[in-house]
């Protein structure tokens, strides 16, 4: 198998026999564990838990939120007692939400078992990995059903396992080879079943001979198709895109993913983490320890429970009183200083370096640069650190973020050859948080110009509705107006004879009003006699004419309803009319005779209108009974008959109601049905002539 | 004589030909709004504030392109006067203290226990940050808050505080490393002053 070569790189002194002396031994349970709620990018698992819980080995703490995200377990069993702000292992060594169990002591595990991978579907084994709370645990904690759940537009050709492990003092990876390398073939078997690569890699650094003979043992038991490739040691050939370049030849273009250009790179440790989460249903919940440094009596590797309190694992490899200098975690190269050993071990956590003040003393003063170009050649991403380093010092992000800063992976590998003892990654940390920060403000920025856009639009739209409602209530207003004026104007033609009275009332009584004036003036002899009597005068012309008005409506509207239609047959349903007609006419005519003021000429008019209505009415029923009696049917008579049924049919009714009985009930009931078929039949017969 | 005429002829017709391709451009190739503008406005921090006098952020940078002064707006600060002067290409000046000055980024917080429902802040946040309804308590969408000031003033009950945001592991920054030291000879012997007192 060919190696190829990536640019740069540093040979620093490994430090890693010091731990590799014993095998990994299991720390044992602390009393106390502390489960930072974020160990990745994305964002933060949501407890699941509350404060006094009793939570079993293996149980789930807390669950992803979105896609990038990992769930927790409780690492062994106890009771939540805290969900608070504690120290985290974080460069800032700010504090961040943590779940804190007291554990009691059992270990009892929730009840778990393995799963037969096979014959899961493809999206129930990546959602069972993310139940199980599998990220990587190579440095940056990325949620591994993320990467193993690539979509259709991502063809894997090309799986690579980093078991490089090229950082000075690290060999957790190691251990974990040399004792665990069949687990380590069976995880990788699980991610072969899931992106189905055309082959799969393993990339090891030669400096671990003893892995490589473990791996080698295990791979001619094991029935897989793998190439172990051995790469020389060099800082930093674990790095992703160096090991990718190391193994394939290929560069993964600035900006891409190498799941871009088909490859998908795992760490062992996650690949054994995953072997243990599916084949035997244990979550996430320990990793090996490397814990190193002159500081500690006995370095070497420890199966530590995520959450475990720095201080525990110290005193279990001895620490030597006043001896700690710094404690780093992770590697001496880009591994950050804690500053209390309360800090828990979470998912990422390799190592843990108890550093004595003679092993890591405080880094010289930075001179200035001298344009050496020695970081140049030691960058493995082929960058230029010194043009890095001078924007960064000058604040000119734009022109670092041109000079491709974000390829940088902070390896430190320029740093360590800089002769002037420049922080160089410091400055690009730096730089990039800024433009980071940056770039965050604008997209606020944006967002928050949107979304008061969007309020403006809204506001707008709201206003205009606003007046439109307006001018339709206006409009509607308007039109019911112009409606009720129509209406008025349509009611004298309707009820003329209503409208003409009044008027004609309205103008007698102006005229007495005049009158009586008239006659005041005259008697007392005042002045302007001459324009009341013109008033008079008028006002008699307007009360005649209204007067004339009314009777012509009058005589018009009787005439109308007075005469009969033609035959009795047709004038049947005047019949009543005519009757009501009579009855009205007859109470004016006494209204009219009571009151006193009224003239006699009305008296008379409406005298002949009753005369008239009754004997419209009396002719039509005449001609009705004669009708009748051309058919041999006694009107009169019938009437008579009909009328008795109808009061018979009431009595029985009422008789019915009143009665408790219900004998008596039903033969009344029986008198009733016969009244009422009586009364019908005489009805039917009375009929056509009403 | 028929030279001079065609030589007329020619360039009368040569500038018929550009005329129309002109024209032609002027239409195809209108730019809509002022692009300036536009510009301007994506380098404004987007509080709609109304420091700077004006009822939002872009109409402060309509008036920027006007003429008015880079230097009115407190939100953005240092930063973005100097990206203001780059992009127009004038000098660099300080914050006109006039209008306010540079703060720590904050963010509206409602004590939810006094807010009495009024629902006027909401009225007054110009991203309608604010969630609530009428006799109900309101609270703030804290992701969504510009920080700008405006819903303090109306609430009737004082109940409104503006809190500097919280640095947490997510939004903290490196720090900047100690700048050198110079460490050349020369650099660490006294200056020579002309006049030394």
């Amino acid at each position: 198998m060919k190696v190829f070569s990536f640019h740069g790189g540093i040979h620093p002194p490994e430090n890693k026999k010091q731990s590799t002396r014993a095998s990994v031994r299991q720390l044992p349970i602390p009393k106390t564990l502390v489960i930072p709620t974020q160990q990745h990018l994305g964002l933060a698992a949501d407890p699941v838990v509350s404060v006094g819980d009793k939570v079993l080995k293996g149980q789930i703490i807390a669950e992803p939120v979105g896609r990038i995200s990992a769930s927790l377990h409780a690492p062994t069993s106890g009771t939540v007692t805290a969900i608070e702000e504690q120290p985290v292992p974080h460069a800032s060594g700010l504090t961040a939400e943590c779940i804190v169990i007291e554990s009691d002591g059992l270990d009892q595990w929730i009840e778990h078992q393995a799963i037969d991978y096979k014959a899961l579907e493809r999206t129930a084994l990546v959602n069972k990995i993310r139940q199980m709370g599998i990220a990587g645990m190579g440095g940056a904690g990325f949620p591994t059903d993320v990467k193993l759940n690539l979509g259709s537009d991502h063809i894997v050709t090309t799986l690579i396992i980093n078991a490089a492990e090229c950082e000075p003092y690290i060999t957790a990876d190691d251990m974990l080879m040399r004792e665990h390398a069949s687990e380590i073939l069976e995880g990788i078997k699980i991610i072969q079943y899931l992106l189905e690569p055309t082959h799969t890699l393993i990339g090891i650094e030669d400096n671990k001979p003893n892995a490589i003979r473990a791996l080698n043992e295990a791979l001619a038991d094991a029935d897989i198709d793998l190439d172990l490739v051995v790469v020389p040691t060099k800082y930093p050939s674990g790095g992703e895109r160096q090991l990718i370049q190391l193994l394939t030849g290929v560069e993964v273009p600035s900006g891409k993913i190498p799941a871009d250009i088909g490859i998908v790179v795992q760490n062992v440790g996650t690949a054994q983490a995953l072997h243990r989460a599916i084949n035997h249903g244990e979550p996430l919940i320990q990793r090996i320890v490397t814990l190193t440094g002159e500081a500690v009596e006995h370095p070497g590797n420890f199966w530590t429970l995520i959450g475990t309190p720095f201080s525990d694992l110290l005193s279990a490899a001895d620490l030597k009183p006043g001896a700690l200098y710094r404690l780093v975690m992770g590697g001496p190269m880009m591994g950050v200083a804690a500053e209390t050993d309360a800090v828990p071990v979470i998912k990422t956590t390799n190592c843990l370096i108890a550093a004595t003040e003679s092993e890591m003393p405080e880094a010289p003063a930075a001179q200035p640069c001298i344009r050496c170009g020695m970081c140049e050649q030691a960058c493995p991403a082929q960058l230029l650190p010194q043009q890095l380093y001078w924007f960064a010092k000058g604040k000119e992000f734009e022109k670092a973020k041109n000079h491709n800063l974000f390829d940088c992976i902070e390896c430190g590998a320029c740093a360590y050859v800089c002769p002037s003892s420049i922080p160089l990654v410091q400055f690009y940390r730096f730089a990039k948080s800024e433009i980071r920060a940056e770039e965050l403000e604008q997209r606020k920025a944006d967002h928050a110009r949107e979304r008061f856009e969007a309020r403006q639009a809204r506001l707008e739209r709201e206003a205009i509705e606003k007046a439109e409602r307006r001018k339709a209530r206006a409009a509607e207003a308007a039109k019911a107006q112009a409606e009720r004026k129509k209406q008025a104007a349509n009611e004298p033609i309707k009820d003329d004879s209503a409208a003409l009275k009044t008027a004609a009332a309205v103008a007698r009584t102006k005229l007495k009003k005049a009158e009586v004036a008239l006659k005041n003036a005259q008697d007392k002899g005042l002045d302007g006699v001459d324009t009341l009597q013109t008033t008079v005068d008028k006002l008699k012309l307007a009360a005649n004419e209204a007067e004339q008005a009314l009777q012509k409506s009058s005589t018009t509207a009787s005439s109308t309803s007075i005469t009969p239609k033609g035959e009795a047959t047709v004038a049947k349903p005047d019949l009543k009319a005519l009757k009501q007609q009579v009855s009205i006419i007859r109470t004016k005519l006494k209204k009219a005779e009571a009151a006193e003021e009224i003239d006699d000429s009305a008296i008379e008019a409406l005298k002949t209108r009753l005369e008239e209505a009754s004997k419209a009415h009396t002719d039509a029923d005449n001609a009705l009974i004669e009708k009748a009696q051309g058919a041999g049917i006694d009107l009169k008579q019938l009437r008579i008959d009909v009328a008795m049924a109808k009061v018979a049919v009431t009595k029985i009714e009422r008789a019915i109601s009143k009665s408790d009985d219900e004998t008596e009930q039903e033969t009344l009931k029986t008198d009733l049905e016969s009244a009422k078929s009586h009364y019908d039949q005489l009805e039917s017969q009375l009929k056509p002539y009403e | 004589m028929s030279n001079v005429a065609i030589a007329i002829l020619v360039l009368a017709l040569l500038a018929l030909i550009f005329g129309v391709i002109l024209g032609f451009a002027a239409v195809r190739f209108k730019v809509e709004g002022d692009p300036i503008v536009d510009q301007i406005d994506a380098l404004l921090p987007q509080t709609q504030c109304g420091q700077c006098g004006h009822p939002g952020c872009r109409p402060y940078a309509e008036g920027i392109a006007a003429g008015e002064a880079i230097n009115k707006c407190p939100p953005g600060g240092q930063t973005t006067i100097d990206q203001l002067a780059e992009l127009l290409n004038v000098d660099s000046i300080p914050l006109d203290a006039e209008h306010g000055i540079e703060d720590v980024r904050k963010v509206a917080y409602i004590r939810e226990d006094e807010c009495i429902g009024c629902t006027k802040c909401i009225q007054a946040c110009p991203v309608d940050a604010i969630l609530g309804a009428a006799k109900l308590m309101h609270t703030v969408i804290v992701d969504e808050c510009t920080g700008c000031d405006l819903c303090v003033e109306p609430c009737p009950v004082d109940c409104i505080d503006m809190l500097p945001v919280a640095t947490t592991t997510l939004n903290w920054k490196w720090p900047e490393p100690p700048q050198t030291n110079n460490l050349i000879a020369t650099d660490r012997q006294p200056r020579f002053e002309e006049n030394p007192s």
